[in-house]
């Protein structure tokens, strides 16, 4: 019981990390990007392309790589992060000025999902690729065993989440955030710059999909559609954490990564895709608006 | 002769993308519903039509060998029936969730189609389906082009059922509900029955071209299930129209041939150990054109026709 706990902590680390921008996009932009989950893979293959270049010598404290990879991780968050934004100044941008409308936006986040997803493809092709062999024995913490790695992912993604909190809590710019997420027009009558507002929920949201994309790369394997897989989890994330809150949206990935730790320990492995769905269906029938919801 | 049975075979599988996006038009262009599962529903009707005129597979249950016809018949009541499953769970939600809704729906299917090998045989799939007129046809390439007649006589079929149902009152309504579905609540117009109503028949059509796609390749497997079936039926109907059935058609045959030629064209170029790059690169350059369509011309090319009742142009 202890492991499945365990087990489920740790995939939802990865599901947090990526449903935190598809959150921040979903309130302050307004529509579903379906082309999260492949933010999560160009990420994962930022780092891998400049590991390809540095290489991952070394190995600190049990884990399976070196340092080279520490700074491939923070090189990747920022130019994932400008890989948004540049994705986002050429199309959902032109899109938002000629007033289209959310079903537009959605369209094209698919057609960007598969356009970035085959991109990947064409320079880095189909194989599932690592960023180091290096073998690292599982630690036993509590009864339940996890290898350092997973560890590592699990204490990364609790420090961004601390951090995403004290930005949004503490600073100007993130309480700009949470008032253009409110009320946009609102916002723009008191004087927030709901351009800067944009441009940092595609470089937040694009980052810690990096993140979670050089973090599950380093547990499982770096593949091209390692990112589309998390999309459906990510959405039920965010649907059972009420859709409006952030922090509901992390709840949620918990909840999903637990639940789909059971279903593979003790229904079925093969499934485990399903949970989310069936999750995101019980959750709008009981309570459209979420657990965290707020009224509107 | 053998372009003649190139452009056989093309038609024939631009036809049955035209039926899917036919069904698609008549839930996304005329009512509003963002079906983001249509893979799912073709699948359904592969499978389904697979179940009933397969031949008896030793390792699975189904395969009863029946004629096509009721193969079809069968695809299309199956993805009916999963599609008023599915509606009865997601259709009254907002856009965006019906969307997501959907999409996990399309996702669950294939996860059947891989796992319930007692039916389906997962990956190893369904093969040696009968391919309709194998045996009334001399040769493969006349055999093709009696299905080729029956896809264009079943798309002239559906365009022209779909072109009277979307004039009619009924048609008005869906119109009505797409622009504002609180308003035509007000008008007491049930939306809710409305939707699901074309949610129904726009997922048995995409049925349909799933049952015709399996029956003419003769074999359905997960690989045939994949989220890029559903994103070409979408480029199809936004680069032919949506809301104009014309349009639909035209999409889908402009799309099919850009696919197809692209992998021609660049295969041709490029040398053959890039067949994945090939690949890769045509999906690229489809989700380019969608996203300039949604910049330049989000009506399409055959737009939508302003439909104005008989009795309001003769008042007018």
């Amino acid at each position: 019981m202890i492991q499945v706990l365990a087990d489920g902590v740790v995939a939802a680390s990865f599901i947090v990390l990526g449903v935190v921008g598809l959150s921040m996009i979903y309130n302050i932009l307004n529509f579903p990007s379906f082309a999260q989950g492949d933010h999560i893979a160009t990420g994962a293959y930022i780092a891998l392309g400049i590991v390809a270049l540095a290489g991952t010598a070394g190995s600190i404290a049990g884990l399976s790589f070196g340092w080279p990879l520490i700074g491939a991780l923070i090189c990747a968050t920022i130019l994932n992060g400008l890989l948004a934004l540049l994705i986002d100044r050429s199309i959902y941008r032109q899109l938002r000025l000629r007033n289209a409308s959310r079903i537009s936006l959605i369209m094209a986040s698919f057609g960007v999902a598969l356009m970035l997803r085959n991109l990947i493809v064409l320079l880095a092709g189909h194989d599932p690729q690592y960023y180091a062999f290096a073998i690292q024995p599982a630690l036993s913490i509590g009864g339940a065993r996890i290898t350092p790695n997973d560890l590592l992912a699990v204490i990364v993604t609790t420090m961004m989440v601390v951090a995403l909190h004290l930005f949004l809590s503490r600073t100007t710019l993130g309480k700009s955030m949470r008032a253009v997420s409110e009320n946009p027009s609102l916002a723009r009558v008191n004087g927030i710059d709901v351009d800067r507002v944009i441009r940092w929920t595609w470089l937040i949201g694009a980052g810690l999909a990096a993140i979670a994309g050089v973090l599950l790369g380093l547990s499982v394997q770096v593949n091209p559609s390692m990112g589309f897989e998390l999309l459906l989890p990510m959405f039920a994330a965010m649907i059972v954490g009420g859709v409006t809150s952030v922090y509901g949206a992390v709840l949620g990935a918990l909840l999903i990564g637990v639940a789909e730790a059971i279903t593979v320990h003790y229904i079925a492995p093969e499934y485990r895709q399903a949970v989310a769905f069936l999750v995101v269906i019980l959750v709008l029938l009981a309570r459209p608006q979420g657990i965290l919801g707020e009224k509107a | 002769m053998d372009i003649l049975s190139y452009l056989v075979f093309f038609s024939a599988v631009s036809g049955i993308y035209a039926i899917a996006t036919l069904g698609l038009n008549l839930q996304w262009g005329f009512t509003g519903i963002m079906n983001v599962g249509v893979v799912g529903f073709f699948g359904v009707g592969a499978y389904a039509t697979a179940f009933l005129t397969g031949p008896a597979y030793p390792d699975a249950f189904g395969g009863f060998g029946l004629p096509p016809l009721v193969g079809y018949l069968g695809a299309m009541i199956a993805s009916g029936l999963a599609a008023l499953v599915v509606g009865l769970l997601t259709i009254r939600l907002r856009h965006d969730f019906l969307a997501i809704g959907t999409f996990g729906a399309a996702i669950c299917i294939q996860l059947l189609a891989m796992n319930l090998k007692p039916i389906t045989r997962g990956f190893d799939g369904l093969h040696s389906l009968p391919r309709p007129f194998a045996g009334l046809a001399a040769t493969p390439v006349a055999a093709n082009a009696y299905f080729l007649a029956m896809v264009v006589a079943i798309i002239a079929a559906v365009v022209w059922a779909l072109e009277r149902m979307v004039r009619s009152p009924w048609g008005r309504v869906l119109r009505a509900i797409r622009e504002d579905e609180e308003a035509s609540a007000a008008l007491g117009k049930n939306a809710f029955a409305f939707r699901l109503q074309t949610f129904v028949m726009g997922s048995m059509l995409m049925g349909l071209a799933g049952a015709l796609y399996a029956s003419f390749t003769g074999f359905v497997s997960p690989q045939d299930l994949l989220p890029i079936l559903t994103f070409q039926v979408y480029v199809m109907l936004i680069v032919g129209g949506s809301g104009n059935n014309y349009g639909a058609v035209l999409g889908a045959v402009l799309i099919w041939a850009l696919w197809t030629m692209t992998e021609t064209f660049l295969g041709a170029v490029l040398p053959a150990g890039l067949k994945q790059q090939v690949s890769a690169l045509r999906v690229v350059l489809v989700g380019l054109i969608l996203v300039l369509m949604l910049l330049y011309r989000p009506q399409g090319l055959l737009p939508e026709r302003a439909n104005v009742s008989r009795e309001a142009r003769l008042q007018g």
